[in-house]
C-alpha cells in the first residue's frame, strides 16, 4: 500500500463500454450573469481514479457535486451508468444511493453512533435487515482500521478517523463510484495520510473514483487522468503523467509552478 | 405562633363559591391552569414542528405559507387573539357553526388552550426553523447524497440534533407558556390566578390570596425547569458540549 509507485494503477485502465459517469456540456449559473460552470464534459470509465484540481473557485466541488444532482444545473445532460440525471423522472434518491460521496468536513450524524452512522441508509434507503447492515458495517470499520470505534459518537474520534468512518459509511453502500470532495482539506496535517492512504487502498482495488483534491502525491500515485479547471471549465483533462510532465495550457502551469514549489 | 396559625386560617375556610376550602379553590385553579398549558404544549410543539420545518423546505410557497402563519401569530397580543377566537371567530363563520360554536361545553377553556398553543406554535417554529438552519449545510447534503429522502433527512438526520439544540429556548417557552396561561381568565376561566382573584375578592386577603398564587406558580416553574434541564442531559449526545 505504502510502496511508491508513479504509474498509475492499471486494474481497468480505459476499459470500453459505457462510462460510469458521463457529462456532456454541462452549465451552471448561480444568478443569470454569474455562471460556475462552462460547458463541462468528461467521461469517467469503470475502475477509472479522476482527480480534479484547480484554483479556488473554479468550480471542482460544483462539478462533482452534479454528478449525484446535489447541485442543480442549467444546461447540458450528465448520466451516471446510462441513468440521465437531470431527468425528472429519474428516482434520485435511488440514484444517490449508487453513487458515495466523501466530504470536506467529514459530515458523520453526531448524535448516532459510529455504528448507526454506517447502517443508516442501509437500512433506510436499501432496506437491508439489522444484521445484514450490522455485518456490512462492522465489515468496513475494520477495513478502515476502527473496529473498536463502533459504539462511540463522532464527535468522540479524530478528525482523521471521522474522515475514515464517513469513506466506511459510503462504502456501505455498495456504490458503483466515489465522489470526494477535498477529503484531507480540513484535516491536521498529521492525520492526511491514513485517509489516503484508504483512498490509495480503494483505487487499487479498482473502485470507480471522482477525487477533487489539491494532494499532488495522491493524483501522482493512483490517477488514471487529471481534469484542471479553471472559471468554472474544464482546461485539460488528460492523463496523469501528461498533466504532470508537460501541462498545455499555461494556468495549469502556472498552478503546479505554485503547488508543487514547496 | 399564633399570628401565623392565624394568617394561614384562611385557606381552611369555607369558601363563599361553596365548593370546598380556599385552599380547594387555589388547586382546582391550578389543575385548569395545568390542563390549559398541557393542551397548549402539545399544540405548540406539533404545530411549531411543522411549521418550522416548513420555513427550511425548498419550495417558495411552502416557505410563504409558513412565513404568513408565523408572522399572524406572533404579531398580535396574546389577549387580542384570545378575543379574536372567542368573540370574533363565531360571528365571522356561517350562523350555524357559529352558533355551534358558542354552544361548545368549556368553549372558553378550549379557546384558551388552543389560542394559547397557536400564540407560543410562532415562537417554537422561529426557534426551530433557526437551529435547522443553524446546523452545517453539509449535514443535509450528506443524507441526501446516501439516498434519503427529503423526509427521511428530517427524522433522521435534522430534527434530532436540531431538537437537541432548542431545548433550552423551548424549556423558557414552556415557562412562558404556563405564566401566559393566565390571560385566560379574561375569557372566564377560573384557573390559577382568577382563583386567587375570586379569594380576594370574597375574603379581602389579598396578601394571603396573591401570595399563594406566587408561591404555586413558583414551585411550578421551578420543578419544570429542574425536570427539562434533567432531560437535556439526558439526550446530549456524548462527544459534544452541553451547558452544565
Amino acid at each position: 500500500m505504502t510502496t511508491a509507485t508513479t504509474t498509475p494503477n492499471s486494474a481497468a485502465k480505459q476499459s470500453s463500454g459505457a462510462p460510469v459517469i458521463q457529462m456532456i456540456g454541462v452549465s451552471k449559473w448561480y444568478t443569470p450573469e454569474f455562471q460556475v460552470l462552462d460547458a463541462c464534459s468528461t467521461s469517467v470509465q469503470k475502475g477509472e481514479v479522476v482527480v480534479v484540481c484547480g484554483p479556488s473557485g473554479s468550480g471542482k466541488s460544483t462539478l462533482i457535486k452534479c454528478v449525484n444532482a446535489l447541485e442543480p444545473f442549467q444546461q447540458g445532460d450528465i448520466f451516471v451508468e446510462g441513468v440521465q440525471v437531470n431527468d425528472r423522472a429519474t428516482n434520485l434518491p435511488k440514484l444517490r444511493s449508487r453513487i458515495g460521496m466523501v466530504f470536506q468536513n467529514f459530515e458523520l450524524f453526531p448524535h448516532l453512533t459510529i455504528m448507526e452512522n454506517l447502517t443508516l441508509a442501509q437500512r433506510k434507503v436499501l432496506k437491508r435487515g439489522k444484521d445484514e447492515a450490522d455485518a456490512k458495517a462492522r465489515k468496513l470499520l475494520q477495513r478502515v482500521g476502527l473496529s473498536d470505534q463502533a459504539p462511540k459518537y463522532p464527535g468522540q474520534l479524530s478528525g482523521g478517523q471521522q474522515q475514515r468512518v464517513a469513506i466506511a459509511r459510503a462504502l456501505a453502500m455498495d456504490p458503483v463510484a466515489m465522489l470526494f470532495d477535498e477529503p484531507t482539506s480540513a484535516l491536521d496535517p498529521e492525520m492526511v495520510s491514513e485517509v489516503l492512504d484508504v483512498m490509495v487502498e480503494l483505487a487499487r482495488e479498482g473502485m470507480t473514483m471522482m477525487v477533487v483534491t489539491h494532494e499532488m502525491g495522491f493524483a501522482r500515485k493512483v490517477a488514471n487522468r487529471v481534469i484542471f479547471m479553471d472559471k468554472g471549465a474544464i482546461v485539460e483533462d488528460v492523463p496523469t503523467e501528461e498533466f504532470f510532465g508537460s501541462p498545455r495550457s499555461e494556468r495549469a502551469q502556472l498552478f503546479l509552478s505554485k503547488i508543487l514549489s514547496h | 405562633m399564633d399570628k401565623i396559625v392565624d394568617w394561614f386560617s384562611i385557606f381552611w375556610q369555607e369558601s363563599a363559591e361553596g365548593t370546598g376550602t380556599y385552599a380547594y379553590t387555589l388547586l382546582l385553579g391550578l389543575q385548569l391552569t395545568l390542563e390549559i398549558s398541557v393542551i397548549a404544549a402539545v399544540v405548540a410543539f406539533v404545530m411549531g414542528s411543522i411549521v418550522g420545518v416548513c420555513r427550511t423546505l425548498p419550495s417558495p410557497l411552502v416557505r410563504r405559507l409558513s412565513g404568513a402563519y408565523v408572522e399572524f401569530f406572533r404579531n398580535i397580543p396574546l389577549l387580542v387573539q384570545l378575543f379574536l377566537w372567542y368573540f370574533v371567530l363565531p360571528e365571522l363563520l356561517p350562523r350555524d357553526i357559529g352558533m355551534w360554536l358558542k354552544q361548545v361545553p368549556h368553549s372558553n377553556f378550549y379557546t384558551a388552550a388552543f389560542g394559547l398553543g397557536l400564540f407560543t406554535s410562532s415562537r417554537v417554529a422561529v426557534q426551530l426553523s433557526a437551529a435547522i438552519t443553524s446546523m452545517p449545510r453539509g449535514q443535509k447534503m450528506a443524507a441526501t447524497a446516501l439516498g434519503l429522502t427529503t423526509r427521511q433527512s428530517y427524522t433522521n438526520v435534522l430534527l434530532p440534533m436540531a431538537y437537541r439544540i432548542v431545548f433550552p429556548p423551548l424549556t423558557s417557552e414552556l415557562l412562558n407558556l404556563i405564566k401566559n396561561s393566565s390571560v385566560a381568565l379574561t375569557i372566564g376561566v377560573a384557573e390559577l390566578t382568577q382563583s386567587a382573584r375570586n379569594m380576594d375578592s370574597y375574603t379581602f386577603q389579598t396578601f394571603q390570596a396573591f401570595t399563594a398564587a406566587t408561591l404555586i406558580y413558583l414551585v411550578l416553574n421551578i420543578t419544570i425547569t429542574a425536570v427539562m434541564r434533567r432531560i437535556e442531559h439526558g439526550v446530549a449526545v456524548p462527544g459534544m458540549l452541553v451547558a452544565k
